[in-house]
């Protein structure tokens, strides 16, 4: 039993990692634009789909393929924003962003299922059906490497954020855009690469989820609402909270799932609600989550 | 009364009738079916808007309500041995679940910020969803089944159209003096600026938690009628995300916080949708759907009806000031004397 | 003259920037009372302590001798204190008239004519139908100062009534000012604009750093060594003690 437990945890935290990679973009570009990417879900199972095409055609392996598919995706992320989000203004701004972006993850939905049909896929390489036995337990490579990616993107992005002059930008946007603006920031700048950013993470995301599990088009539906609780969780806006959350619900999950899996995933919003009720902010929390 | 209120007035009463009178004129199931789908989209919507259009706390957990009313209905008359027309019965119930569901969901939900809460909806629905999936007193993946109608194929559709006519009706009525009272007003407040609405003595949590309540309750008793109209529910149906995203761009489309925008964007979205999924390939009409949203929020962010009003106004003011400018009501020259004093 | 509103010690801190520091005012019954200071003193957070958008970490606030210490801003209101906002906080999507009527909700009968009232005495009746969010500034602080007046508060916190307009509309806002006294309102006024403090107070009360430094009448006040010192920093030479020069008074 404790057994079961110890695989149980060390399972949760590997797969929180990868869910970190998905949920750091989200965190992040709900910091700096102040909108929740609906579409990051799908976004992610893009990513998978490019990872495939990538692995299947060309032979390319799944992670010399980020070299590709993380750029590619960056792009799209820029033109998102570009086209449809940044046009909007006036006071309903959020809820519009928040509709929109449904609206282009209804929509590359839909391209995907007319392209790829709705057939379940599942990327594969050696490391993805092996593991290391270590302790006696079995710790999949896939997972491993898919953890050791999440944290070397999140250290990437710290560095980013903390040691450049454009995460220096990205900083002072996030903390008041007017006031960025007056002292020569290009927040609309700012705003279209970190919303690229924050989808090109997801390339990475979509790779390793894509390894781990079996996907279809409408696989984004579940994945962004797991996204989205574990960002009000970590505290919207905090990458560490992201990270943090991630590992904290999978690793719940995980343990629920010995006793009951059809409802490890029930617990996992459970989880969430009652968090909001205890503490509104989240763990990190930056703004108070108060009513507006 | 004037002369415009005569023709509104008149407006109304002519496309009441126009709406009675639409089975009897397009008798075809198929139409009768249209007709059907689009009203429970126009109560729903409007009952939608009721909550979120005017507190500005945007809902994307309503189908909770809806499924929760159409599984309540199908479970009750199940368990209870209704059958017939005596499932009608049990309409109330199913209200009243959607609002005892509300209170709960509210107390929780509308605690937090705005971006929070939608992100609450959309857990919740979730949950709802995979209870159903889960429970056994929901019938699992199966659902649940409605008693049987001995009712004749031709005719089958009229009652629940004329049933979905009034429970459209009496939304869109309930959602008119809402806006015009003092609770729809303080709604409104709440959304331009809610601490102030506080700080000036609105009752904030009370206020919304009522129009969520309100707005469940009907969602619920209408989704329970949808039930008993398609005779079965399921978890993906009645749980379905693009029943909300369909329903809040019906709203938005029409006019966030008007009454009759989320009609009017129900009356051109729905019969469109369901066009589309019995003649194109189903994911065709998520693109599209995808795509009309992103054209609705780029071309008219505020909705039809209050663009078209501006329209029309900027049309007959052409051009003048609609109202007096400063000068006419605030004085302009200073009074010699205070003008000393506070020169002092 | 009994204090109408008072407060004792209050403390407050944001973090490690202590904004108000043992800051005791008093504002008598039916005058008109001026808190000015330089930026940073402490003004709006006082206010926000008095009306309860902030929380005080110590000290009272005072309303008629009964404690109102970290009331709710509803609860405040309901009790008389009606309060403007530095940047005005008014409702945009609503008519001038349906602003009035959230805050009048505690009268029901007559609220409308009430309301009317109320805009007509402000001087803005004619755009009782327009849209908030249409108005202009100065307007839009006309706005506030009705609504606020609709609830026929004992007394009224006016957070820079004449910050931004022009001068014309500074006079309209003084008289309106001056005669809602007369009528027995109390006035506590947050101002920068030393003419209209010092042609419109009975009293005033200087903050520096969070603490008071002064308060008094006006030509006493103004002419204070410690007030001119916190306005102008550390940096005021002492006049020489000679009992022949011209001393100001």
């Amino acid at each position: 039993m404790a057994r079961e437990i110890y695989q149980a945890i060390t399972d949760g935290i590997l797969v929180g990692g990868v869910y970190a990679l998905m949920a750091v973009g989200l965190t992040l570009i709900f910091g700096v634009l102040d909108i929740i990417n609906i579409a990051q879900g799908i976004m992610v199972i893009l990513g998978a789909y490019l990872s495939y095409e990538l692995a299947a055609r060309l032979h390319i392996d799944l992670f010399l393929g980020l070299l590709v598919t993380v750029p590619a995706m960056f792009v799209i992320g820029v033109v998102i924003q570009y086209a449809f989000i940044r046009p909007l203004r006036g006071r309903e701004r959020m809820s519009m962003t928040l509709l929109v972006s449904y609206a282009v993850a209804l929509i590359i939905e839909g391209i995907l299922y007319e392209t790829f049909g709705a057939d379940d896929r599942q990327l594969s390489a050696w490391y993805v059906t092996s593991s290391v036995h270590v302790f006696g337990f079995y710790l999949p490579y896939i997972y491993l490497f898919g953890f050791a990616l999440a944290l070397l993107l999140v250290a990437a992005l710290y560095a980013l954020l903390y040691r450049t002059g454009f995460g220096r930008s990205v900083r002072a946007t996030m903390q008041d855009e007017t006031a960025a603006r007056l002292v020569g920031i290009d927040t609309n700048r700012v705003a279209a690469i970190t919303f690229g950013v924050g989808v090109a993470v997801t390339a990475a995301g979509g790779m390793v989820y894509g390894a781990t599990n079996s996907f279809n088009p409408n696989s984004g539906y579940d994945l962004i609402s797991r996204l989205l609780a574990i960002i009000i969780l970590g505290g919207l806006g905090s990458i560490g909270g992201a990270l943090a959350a991630s590992i904290f619900m999978l690793t719940l999950e995980s343990l629920v799932d010995i006793w009951q899996p059809t409802w490890a995933i029930v617990v996992f919003y459970a989880a969430l609600v009652i968090v909001l009720v205890i503490r509104p902010t989240g763990f990190f929390g930056r703004q108070p989550v108060r009513a507006q | 009364m004037s002369k415009g209120q005569i023709l509104r007035v008149t407006g109304l009463v002519a496309l009441l009738a126009a709406a009675v009178l639409f089975p009897v004129v397009f008798s075809n199931p198929v139409y009768t079916n249209y007709g059907v789908y689009t009203l429970v989209f126009v109560a729903v919507a409007s009952a939608w808007n009721v909550f979120s259009g005017f507190s500005g706390y945007i809902s994307l957990g309503h189908a909770v309500f809806f499924g929760s009313g159409a599984y309540a209905l199908g479970i009750a008359a199940r368990d209870w041995h209704v059958t017939g027309v005596g499932v009608f019965g049990l309409l109330p119930l199913a209200a009243a679940v959607g609002a005892v569901i509300a209170v709960p969901f509210g107390l929780i939900a509308l605690r937090v910020r705005r971006h929070t809460f939608i992100v609450i909806t959309i857990a919740v629905f979730f949950i709802f969803q995979l209870m159903a999936y889960n429970f056994s007193f929901t019938g699992g993946s199966s659902g649940v089944d409605a008693p049987f109608l001995p009712w004749q194929a031709s005719t089958y559709n009229n009652p629940f159209y004329y049933i979905t006519l009034a429970c459209a009706v009496g939304m869109i009525a309930l959602a008119w003096l809402i806006r015009r009272s003092r609770f729809g007003l303080q709604l409104r407040a709440i959304r331009d600026d809610e601490d102030r609405a506080r700080g000036l003595g609105v009752h904030a949590m009370r206020v919304k938690l009522a129009a969520f309540a309100l707005s469940g309750a009907v969602t619920a008793l209408v989704g329970a009628v949808w039930f008993f109209y398609l005779t079965q529910v399921q978890p993906p149906s009645a749980f379905d995300p693009l029943f909300d995203l369909s329903v809040v761009l019906m709203a938005f489309l029409g006019g966030l916080g008007t009454v009759s925008g989320p009609v009017l964007g129900a009356l051109i979205i729905e019969p469109g949708q369901l066009w589309l999924t019995a003649n194109a390939n189903g994911y065709i009409s998520e693109i599209l759907l995808g795509a009309l949203f992103l054209v609705a929020v780029l071309l008219v962010p505020r909705g039809i009806i209050p663009t078209a009003g501006e329209y029309l106004r900027r049309l007959t003011t052409r051009g003048r000031a609609a109202i007096p400018t400063a000068s006419a009501t605030v004085p302009q020259a200073p009074d010699p004397a205070p003008a000393q004093e506070a020169q002092r | 003259m009994t204090a109408l509103l008072r407060t004792e010690g209050v403390h407050k801190a944001f973090g490690g920037v202590r904004a108000l520091d043992t800051c005791t005012i008093e504002v008598d019954e039916g005058t008109v009372a001026g808190l000015i200071g330089p930026n940073g003193s402490g003004k709006t957070t006082l206010f926000n302590v008095i009306t309860g958008y902030n929380k005080a970490d110590a000290g009272e606030v005072y309303l008629a001798d009964r404690r109102i210490t970290n009331s709710a801003p509803d609860k405040v209101f309901a009790l008389g204190i009606g309060r403007t906002f530095q940047l005005t906080r008014i409702f945009p999507s609503l008519t001038v008239m349906e602003n009035m009527l959230v805050a009048s909700q505690h009268s029901r009968t007559g609220a409308r004519k009430r309301a009317m009232e109320q805009l007509e005495f402000i001087g803005i009746a004619g755009y009782h139908a327009a849209l908030a969010g249409t108005l202009s500034y100065g307007q839009r602080k006309l706005l506030e100062l009705a609504y606020v007046l609709v609830a026929d508060p004992a007394i009224i916190l006016l957070d820079e009534p004449a910050g931004g307009v022009n001068l014309s509309l500074v006079n309209h806002i003084a008289n309106r000012i001056r005669e809602l006294n007369a009528a027995g309102k109390t006035f506590l006024i947050v101002e920068h604009n030393m003419e209209f403090v010092m042609g419109l107070c009975d009293q005033v009360t200087v903050l520096d750093s969070g603490t008071v430094v002064a308060a008094g009448p006006p030509d006493i006040v103004r002419t204070d060594r410690r007030v001119l010192d916190a306005y102008l920093g550390e940096d005021i030479e002492e006049p020489e003690d000679d009992p022949d020069s011209a001393e100001d008074e």
